[in-house]
């Protein structure tokens, strides 16, 4: 077992002036350098519990430990340092009016010397492969890259864990895929902790571990593999399964006979030529 | 209602620095009652061309052709209400459009422009907001009190209202999670099929395309990379694959199965059901 | 016409005064600003003049782009050049016809004015034209540490700045996405009797604010979340840094002053 990175215990927490709680006594894990992917529809409190990971919010009662440091308003800007947000809309967090200017905002407030910055920022810059855009202004880069330029934000940080907030729910296919092999990358060379709130379901399926989130609750828990197994009740919930999955189910009602469990159509099409060569 | 394009080109700021080719070339048209898919990468002009369907823009060569009226290049154009009245479009974030006190002001605000009196304007709201699949509680209620989905489904009861005969989707799912993705599509393909109204979705969806359409239009550098039915525009997938641009799933499944066994299906699977069905045949066939 | 004005625009280029600290670029703004009211006789306008298109030989801006920059403005320039040749009665009589008449003084006053303004807009739009707005910013900044002293929210009110050039591109996307929505809803912003047009910029206005309040939220909470927590402990990622060539202009806009004074009539 990994070592243990965050954990939360019996989180509660309710907006302002709403009756039902957003989050319903949530508690988890995450364990150093994993993937862990949360899903759940719109209003499954999946968001919220990102702005509580990050100090924006703070629980009405439970705790959130991150590396042995319990977060409270204390100790929230170091916790602020470990932990890096990608949000949703790429333009509304792109604070700088130039690539590198928006990559060093972070490290600016971090008091981070100037000889450093530079060091850092082009650093980051070359790990998203935006190197060659240092002085483009926002309004001419496209929804994936701006979002890049986030995730590099945060990387000169050097944090623990970096947390996606739908990062990828307002681009265009190709972006999604850009800014989803970029983390890929990142996470292989630097160890890092990646939390993927998410509904792409095929995003998901690539994870290393996954919680689904349901009004406010903890719905399950487990790999990606226990989690498709749900099936009717993950659409029941509002959300979907990945494509190799609901074909093994479409191929074994016409008789054929696959196993369950294939997450991706790679090892699907493997298990069929198996087949295929036994026939 | 029909609409055709006929050898259009549209350039932005002309004669200015930052003059720039945006499309040319474009000869389609999209016959009453039917369902037409547009789809291309970020920049391969599909949003121009969606401009060009109630003449938003004018193309800067070529005619336009929008039922009775032409927009022709270079000619000025009066009285393009009655084209933005029977040409609706929803556009991406629709939701970004809502201004007005309650959701019943809001969804009348079209018809009204168009010259319907305050009385049909609410009758068309409540129809709408059925259509939508929301109650008619909500027409009292402020726009900006409603969830995201709802403000979603309201700016689309707006077109609806102004009573269209084409309906211009552009990327109407952004955003949403699955169970809304797929309940607006559904929706939009309900309507189309029930009332006839002709439907032009703009999207970046293989899948939607596949599923819903009767022709597909793809886009690629400002021009019409190919245009077909869904059959005859998956039945090279490889040639998509090249440009970047993505095939269902069903299909791209195909093409892998294809590959490793060494057969060839006799046609694309654009569903999930008739390829677990080719698949089992193939599989029958077996070594031999 | 809007988008002939030539004050607020920047054209890239790698000219000396391109590269020139945007700090001795303000000061050089602010203090032409103030010398130009020494001159008051034709040689002395005279230097100025040649000071300015000394100044704009090394910015390497068209002079076609300048001159269409200023055309604009022409109509205001003539107009006061008008005005004092209307009004001023000074001087030898040169012009009688009627109640209308032209003096010399007037002549020469209405001329000097034309002058002064069309040199004060010259050089302000140098400086917008050889400096991007956030190194503008930047020297601003710089220029007004000193007030931070007493308590002058001098660096907010930087990022302010920074903020709204990085987000006016953005909003005017905005803008034009939501009156094409309208338009398509049947609202006509281009023509029409002025009291509809007027009733058409609520449904354009009204969005625009209620995704601005949204925009500035998000972004406050991701600027928190990058852990920005004001101006204290803050260090800077551009760095300004003065060279020899800006005390250089710095001297050259002192001995200006100089012969402005000496050759003062």
């Amino acid at each position: 077992m990994r070592k243990k990175l965050v954990s939360l215990s019996n989180i509660i927490f309710k907006y302002e002036g709403q009756s039902r709680n957003a989050l319903d006594d949530v508690s988890f894990d995450i364990h150093q350098g994993e993937w862990l992917a949360i899903v759940g529809h719109n209003g499954s409190g999946k968001s919220t519990l990102a702005k509580l990971l990050n100090g924006l919010q703070f629980a009405n009662s439970g705790t959130i430990t991150i590396n042995d440091q319990r977060l409270t308003e204390e100790s929230v800007w170091d916790v602020r340092r470990k932990i890096g947000m990608v949000f949703q809309n790429p333009d509304n967090q792109f604070v700088g009016t130039t690539v590198q200017d928006d990559v060093a905002f972070g490290l600016e407030n971090a008091g981070v010397s100037q000889q450093v910055m530079v060091e850092r920022v082009h650093g980051a810059l070359n790990k998203v492969k935006m190197n060659a855009f240092l002085n483009q202004e926002p309004h001419h880069l496209s929804g994936g890259q701006k979002q890049r330029v986030a995730i590099a934000g945060v990387i000169a940080l050097q944090p623990d864990i970096i947390i996606l907030d739908e990062a990828t729910s307002m681009l265009d296919p190709r972006g999604r895929e850009e800014v989803l092999e970029t983390v890929r990358e990142l996470k292989q060379e630097n160890e890092i902790t990646v939390i993927s709130i998410t509904h792409d379901l095929e995003e998901a399926a690539k994870a290393d571990r996954m919680i689904v989130m349901n009004q406010g609750r903890l719905y399950r828990e487990g790999t990606p593999q226990d989690i498709f197994e749900l099936e009717e009740e993950l659409i029941a919930l509002g959300l979907d399964i990945p494509f190799s999955v609901k074909l093994t189910k479409e191929l074994q009602k016409n008789g054929v006979h696959v196993v369950d469990g294939h997450l991706t159509e790679e090892e699907l099409v493997k298990d069929l030529c198996e087949l295929h060569s036994m026939m | 209602m029909r609409i055709t394009l006929d050898d259009v080109e549209y350039r932005y700021q002309v004669n200015t620095p930052f003059e720039h080719l945006a499309l040319h070339d474009v000869n389609i048209s999209m016959e009453q009652g039917t369902y037409t898919a547009i789809i291309g990468h970020t920049g391969s002009g599909k949003s121009t061309l969606l401009q060009h369907l109630n003449a938003l823009l004018k193309p800067t060569k070529g005619r336009v052709f929008i039922g009775d009226r032409t927009i022709e290049a270079g000619r000025k154009e009066k009285a393009l209400r009655p084209i933005r009245q029977k040409v609706g479009i929803v556009f991406q974030f629709p939701e970004h459009q809502l201004f007005d006190e309650t959701v019943e002001k809001d969804i009348c605000f079209g018809p009204m422009n168009f010259g319907v009196s305050e009385n049909d304007a609410k009758q068309l709201a409540r129809k709408a907001i059925a259509q939508v699949g929301l109650s008619e509680e909500i027409l009292v209620k402020s726009p900006f009190d409603l969830s995201g989905g709802q403000m979603r489904r309201v700016a689309i009861a707006g077109v609806l209202a102004m009573e269209p005969e084409v309906l211009v989707l552009d990327e109407p799912t952004a955003g949403l999670d699955p169970r809304g993705r797929k309940e607006i599509m559904d929706m939009f393909y309900e309507l189309h099929k029930r009332e006839g109204i002709s439907t032009i979705l703009v999207t970046h969806s293989m899948e939607d395309a596949a599923k819903y359409a009767d022709d597909i239009i793809i886009m690629h550098q400002g021009t019409v990379f190919k245009k077909g039915t869904p059959q005859e525009i998956f039945s090279d997938p490889e040639q998509l694959l090249e440009l970047g641009l993505d095939v269902p799933d069903t299909v791209r499944f195909q093409l892998k199965l294809q590959k490793e066994l060494g057969v060839r299906f006799d046609h694309p699977c654009l569903n999930i059901g008739d390829l677990a069905i080719e698949i089992d045949k193939a599989m029958k066939r077996g070594n031999r | 016409m809007l988008d002939k004005m030539i004050i607020g625009r920047y054209v890239p280029a790698n000219s000396l005064l391109h590269r020139m600290d945007p700090r001795a670029k303000l000061l050089l703004v602010f203090l032409f600003v103030c010398v130009v009211f020494l001159a008051n006789n034709f040689v002395s306008y005279g230097l100025l003049a040649v000071f300015t298109i000394l100044l704009i030989s090394v910015s390497k801006i068209p002079l076609r782009y300048l001159y269409n920059g200023l055309k604009p403005i022409f109509f205001l320039i003539v107009f006061t050049f008008l005005l004092h040749i209307l009004f001023t009665k000074e001087g030898e009589l040169l012009f009688e016809y009627g109640w209308f008449a032209i003096y010399k003084g007037g002549l020469i006053q209405g001329l000097f004015i034309s002058i002064r303004f069309t040199l004060l807009i010259l050089v302000t739009s140098l400086l917008t034209l050889t400096t991007t707005p956030i190194s503008i910013t930047d020297g601003m900044e710089e220029l007004l540490g000193p007030l931070k002293k007493w308590k002058m929210p001098v660096h907010e009110l930087a990022l302010m700045m920074s903020i709204a050039l990085r987000f006016i591109p953005t909003l005017m996307e905005e803008t034009e996405k939501i009156m094409k929505a309208q338009t398509a809803r049947g609202v006509d912003f281009s023509s029409g009797p002025i009291k509809e047009r007027v009733k058409s910029i609520v449904p354009l206005l009204v969005p625009l604010f209620v995704s601005s309040f949204k925009r500035a939220e998000e972004l406050a909470t991701a600027m928190e979340s990058r852990g920005y927590r004001g101006g204290e402990g803050r260090t800077k990622y551009r760095q300004l840094n003065w060279k020899t060539s800006d005390s250089l202009l710095m001297v050259s806009l002192g001995l200006l002053t100089v012969m402005l004074v000496l050759l003062r009539s």
